[in-house]
């Protein structure tokens, strides 16, 4: 029987079955307005004053109002670095990095044509930043840090602690996309001097549709969305209800979980990580493998090319991604990739497998065993590889 | 996931032909491990009669960039060299049941592929597709303006987008996209100046200032552009005419009417609108004439 073993969970999380109970009732009875004055609408607000204590809880924010519900994680960033930009009129930097989610890099580069300065922090091999440089950009030009905290393909952590306590010594704005931490490491956000965090839903287990943006007590704050007085009035638009209710059990539940990410999850990761290794030569892990979240590894395999890699996991029923060019449609590997300098040999041939608490032994060891056969089969009729050994690659290579 | 027929499922899955043939007698090398994709076609032909009685391929690649040259081995396993020769990439694309336009380049790569082996068995030198011919356009994948024009003109492409599908070049960092539309710009004034030399069609398409000005043709195109400028003109853009005759209306866009998707859709709408105001279907194309010295 073809397996179904889903290791693709930085892309997009399974519903947790009690997020799914949680808000079902809000499609069929409590379908009210919050906003409405009738018991329609009471009893969902209510519910979505939970939803905002249970989210809250899981960042560690003192406040509850310094949640603000979106509609993805893309609308939290936008509407973050556009805030920054509207309350520090006089001010024309911001400061990221080249490995940001398109939803920041796209946004950066939109208001860089319109003549912002983007100082776009770079990473060494390992995906790490450098805070001197980051240090000597930093000044009362700066009207914004937004920096990733843990980066979706590799898992590598960002110090985003110490980088807001950089940039509040400043008094410099500091924003993170947290999509990939939150959930997968205890937070406590109070303690922290970042003043505003994006978040997703979706990647915790919770449905698509639903976001989140932290927004400290005391910054400055613009809305994006103006139209109403939902969120209190720094997010318009009548609340997704049934995703906000979802979204805290969802919250509740990964709270109660962490230590099964830095427990179990990590220790599957480990073990898919070491068996692939040591069984496939020519194999190694990008990023930071010591300082990364738990559930992520991504592998460079060399010398063969990631769709054809995923188009063969998938006949066995496992789901992975890859940093290659050719699943995306674009021609060039992937922007992390490429800023780390990954070797070309391995450039096009990345395999990310992100796993969750739903992760077992059983679909671990399964991947292990036919990962071997499967870039056997690839590189066995690749035309740099012969009898398990690559051939000099310079022979092919037109000298740079 | 890309949405693959089933013949290139199958033809990835289960690779014909994916071997290096021991002793081949002709090899075509294509491609390179930084791009994305390479592929070594090894053939074995009868020197008496020039059939290729076997071949054998090994692929880097995705799963359409192998597909595809499974899909060429069998193709050409069976035919002469000369038969062989005359395989067109849209044969591979055919006998894959299509491709994704995205992919269309490892159809390509399967083509050059056999004409390097060709070359190889035919013991002809292959002008090296290292950038030598003309101008270095795409630096990404290292693609020259020679390679860009025969695609334009071989397979009659007229957009950025059918560039990239068909060589690479401009699909990654975008910053070439200019260049492309001029060689896009410079293959197809070219075939309007061969199409001005041919004897079959005398003064249809003369410039415009020394068509004589009683030319109803002429004055007809002009005033249906009359009629159609200010809409152009009303979204920040403008039109010209180039050139007329019964088989083609050149035109020279400008303003907020160039740029790689809106040439495409105001050419469109102009053919559109001269064919009905015309009674018949006719091309027009846009060709921004070199400045010219005073008369």
């Amino acid at each position: 029987m073809k397996k179904n073993i889903y290791l693709d969970n930085n892309a997009t999380t399974k519903v947790d079955p009690m997020a799914v109970e949680a808000m079902m009732p809000l499609f069929t009875k409590q379908f009210g307005n919050p906003s409405s004055i009738h018991s329609f609408g009471d009893q969902v607000g209510a519910k979505l004053k939970v939803a905002r204590r249970q989210v809250a809880d899981l960042l560690g924010a003192l406040h509850d109002s310094e949640v603000i519900f979106t509609s993805c994680a893309t609308e939290s960033t936008t509407t973050a670095i556009y805030s920054a930009l509207k309350v520090n009129p006089g001010k024309k930097e911001i400061i990221t990095t080249t490995v940001e989610h398109p939803a920041t890099l796209d946004t950066c580069e939109q208001l860089e044509r319109e003549g912002y300065i983007i100082h776009r922090l770079k990473v060494n091999k390992k995906g790490q930043l450098d805070l001197k440089e980051y240090a000597g950009l930093l000044s009362e030009n700066t009207a914004l840090v937004t920096v990733m905290w843990a980066n979706n393909e590799t898992g590598t952590l960002f110090p985003i602690e110490d980088m807001a306590l950089m940039a509040s010594e400043k008094s410099v704005l500091f924003h993170t996309d947290a999509v990939q931490v939150v959930g997968k490491i205890p937070l406590d956000i109070q303690d922290t001097e970042i003043d505003m965090l994006s978040f997703s839903g979706h990647k915790l287990h919770a449905p698509k549709g639903i976001g989140g943006l932290y927004v400290r007590r005391g910054v400055r704050y613009r809305p994006l969305l103006r139209g109403g007085h939902q969120e209190r009035g720094r997010r318009a638009g009548t609340e997704n209800s049934p995703a906000i209710v979802a979204f805290g059990a969802a919250a509740e539940q990964a709270e109660l979980h962490l230590e099964t990410m830095s427990g179990k999850v990590k220790a599957l990761r480990d073990k898919l990580e070491q068996g692939i290794l040591s069984q496939v030569s020519h194999t190694f892990v990008t990023g930071d493998p010591d300082n990364r979240v738990a559930n992520t590894a991504n592998i460079a395999f060399e010398y063969v090319e990631g769709e054809a890699i995923l188009m063969l996991l998938n006949q066995f029923g496992i789901a992975a991604s890859s940093g290659s060019a050719c699943t995306s449609g674009s021609l060039e590997p992937s922007h992390v990739m490429q800023a780390m300098q990954i070797p070309f040999t391995a450039a096009h041939g990345t395999i990310r497998f992100s796993l969750s608490r739903y992760t077992t032994e059983k679909d671990v060891d399964y991947v292990i065993s036919v990962v071997p056969e499967i870039i056997d089969k690839l590189r066995g009729f690749s035309p740099y590889w012969k009898d398990g050994k690559p051939l000099d690659i310079e022979a092919f290579e037109p000298a740079a | 996931m890309w949405n693959y027929s089933e013949t290139v499922k199958d033809h990835f899955f289960n690779p014909r032909n994916a071997k290096a043939l021991e002793d081949a007698n002709a090899v075509g090398d294509v491609g390179s491990i930084s791009c994305g994709d390479a592929l070594r076609l090894t053939l074995k032909v009868n020197d008496e009669t020039e059939m290729i009685e076997d071949a054998g391929f090994q692929t880097f690649g995705c799963g359409s960039a192998i597909a595809s040259s499974s899909a060429l081995t069998e193709l050409i396993i069976g035919k002469t060299v000369t038969e062989a020769a005359l395989l067109t990439n849209q044969e591979i694309v055919d006998y894959l049941g299509g491709l994704p336009a995205e992919k269309m380049h490892c159809s390509v790569m399967g083509q050059e592929a056999l004409e390097a082996a060709i070359a190889n068995y035919r013991g002809i030198e292959l002008v090296d597709d290292d950038h030598e011919e003309g101008k270095l356009i795409c630096r990404c994948f290292a693609v020259d303006e020679g390679k860009i024009s025969r695609a334009v003109e071989k397979h009659g492409l007229t957009t950025i987008e059918d560039v990239i599908n068909y060589t690479k070049a401009g699909g990654a960092c975008t910053s070439c996209h200019e260049k492309i539309e001029m060689v896009i710009d410079e293959v197809i004034a070219n075939k309007v100046t061969e199409s001005v030399a041919t004897p079959t069609e005398p003064a249809a398409v003369k410039p415009i200032s020394s068509l004589p000005p009683t030319s109803p043709l002429t004055q007809k195109v002009l005033e249906i552009l009359g009629n159609l400028r200010p809409y152009l003109q009303a979204d920040g853009g403008d039109v010209s005419l180039v050139k007329a005759s019964e088989h083609l209306i050149v035109v020279s866009l400008s303003g907020a009417c160039t740029g790689c998707m809106m040439t495409d859709m105001t050419l469109g709408w102009l053919q559109e609108q001269f064919s009905e105001a015309l009674g018949f279907a006719i091309p027009v194309i846009n060709h921004v004439p070199e400045a010219q010295p005073a008369a």
